[in-house]
């Protein structure tokens, strides 16, 4: 982030907007939230809904193994050079918050050698309901939770309910299996975020990740404006 | 005498990178080398003694103004493994990067113009301590310093080792790492005076082929 001071020396040090040549770089979106939610599966939906549109790139940050990162590639949502996986040593909110040099350089690589990208998709590991992304990495982030995980988590709140971009609730197909209250879950969300936006998706219903892929137009369609 | 600033720059929450990293103690715990304080004290002796003398000296050469590339070039000349070699890379890239914000600097500018995939992360830590107002004493202590608290901090994640008894052994460290600071900033000036080559290089051969071995496993907690 830069306080309005001018770097001579090559290459962005962190948040700069621009590229070293002047052009806008990509708009980098954050997908945090807790373990087992459906972020990945969220990335690779929206990897599916986008690929034909746009230009874009995925880094994930495991935990312990590259796991998301070789789900990815499985499916082959993206080609392999459009993924990579930063190592996070036990800790993906230190490196998608606290100390994002991997992430960053992650980001610049791809850029580098697929780009030029139009959207960049950084997903944490599954941490707790306080993960959330630095400004210095993305320019939005999505918090993913589920109706599995008990429906007092939008009461709950914490930082990733309070303040993302977006919050998704996912899994909602499984609602009446786990007796979640959907209507309350919505409430409570209202409550804790007031005009911040809450998309409920299942991703095996018809409309799938579509609002969430509608949520990144509109994000990106403002970057660029 | 720059003391806060060398407070900054050898701080452990100072985001450079370090937090994914064990300096080989993740290889050395599943190997069976490293299991309590006992062998965590005598891991991080070892590795201060040796790849950390060299990791010193070179931080120190750094600061002192010794020619980057020439010392980068040294210490490809002292990392055998391959593994290692890009780890070295990779952190300096990282650390360049916050040195850069937190004091910017026209050599800090030129190593990422010479090194845009990054230079050997003692080279650019010399730099950088260089850009901070510090000299070579400064640098080489940070070097000697985080060579084994990192270890340290990765084996009370690894072992579930208890943090007091981890600290511990870090201040039971402190006159070695005295030692090696002062003998690394010796190093430096004669390095200065009659080559780059007179720079130590003793090597942990234990710590190069776990570093092979722990960059082909499938399933791991820390990057190196």
């Amino acid at each position: 982030m830069h306080l309005g001071h001018h770097h001579d020396g090559p290459a962005a040090v962190s948040a700069d907007a621009h590229r070293p040549d002047g052009t806008r770089r990509a708009l980098r979106i954050g997908l945090g939230g807790p373990v087992g939610t459906g972020k990945t599966a969220t990335v690779a939906a929206l990897c599916r809904a986008l690929r034909q549109e746009l230009s874009l790139a995925v880094v994930t940050n495991d935990i312990y193994t590259r796991e998301d990162a070789r789900f990815l590639l499985r499916e082959a949502v993206l080609p392999p050079e459009r993924i990579t996986a930063v190592e996070t040593g036990a800790c993906p909110h230190t490196a998608i918050r606290d100390d994002i040099s991997a992430n960053l350089e992650a980001v610049e690589d791809l850029e580098d050698t697929v780009g030029p990208l139009d959207l960049v998709l950084v997903e944490s590991g599954g941490d707790n309901l306080t993960a959330t992304f630095s400004r210095g990495l993305v320019d939005a982030q999505v918090f993913v939770i589920d109706v599995a995980g008990g429906d007092d988590i939008p009461r709950k709140g914490g930082p990733g309910v309070t303040t993302a971009d977006l919050l998704v609730v996912n899994k909602t197909d499984l609602a009446p299996h786990v007796g979640s209250d959907l209507e309350r879950m919505a409430a409570d969300a209202r409550a804790q975020r007031g005009d911040l936006p809450v998309v409920f998706q299942s991703l095996r219903g018809e409309a799938g990740v579509r609002d969430v892929a509608d949520w990144v137009r509109a994000r990106l369609a403002a970057w660029t404006a | 005498m720059n003391r806060a600033a060398l407070l900054v720059l050898a701080d452990g929450r100072f985001p450079a990178g370090g937090y994914a990293h064990s300096g080989g103690a993740e290889a050395a715990v599943k190997a069976g080398r490293l299991t309590d304080t006992a062998s965590l004290e005598e891991f991080c002796r070892g590795r201060l003694h040796t790849s950390g003398a060299v990791a010193a000296s070179l931080a120190a050469a750094a600061a002192l103004g010794l020619d980057p590339g020439a010392l980068d070039r040294a210490a490809d000349a002292r990392t055998p493994s391959p593994a290692l070699r890009a780890v070295a890379r990779r952190l300096g890239r990282q650390l360049v990067r916050a040195a850069r914000a937190a004091w910017p600097h026209q050599r800090l500018d030129a190593l990422v113009r010479d090194f845009p995939k990054g230079a050997h992360q003692p080279v650019v830590l010399g730099v950088a301590a260089h850009a901070a107002g510090l000299g070579p004493e400064d640098a080489a202590y940070c070097s000697a310093h985080e060579g084994v608290s990192g270890p340290a901090t990765a084996v009370v994640r690894l072992l579930g080792l208890d943090p007091f008894e981890a600290t511990a052994v870090l201040a039971r460290l402190a006159p070695d790492v005295d030692r090696v600071a002062r003998d690394a900033v010796a190093a430096a000036h004669r390095a200065a005076r009659e080559g780059i080559d007179t720079l130590p290089a003793r090597s942990a051969p234990l710590l190069e082929i776990g570093a092979e071995a722990h960059a082909a496993w499938p399933v791991r907690l820390f990057a190196s």
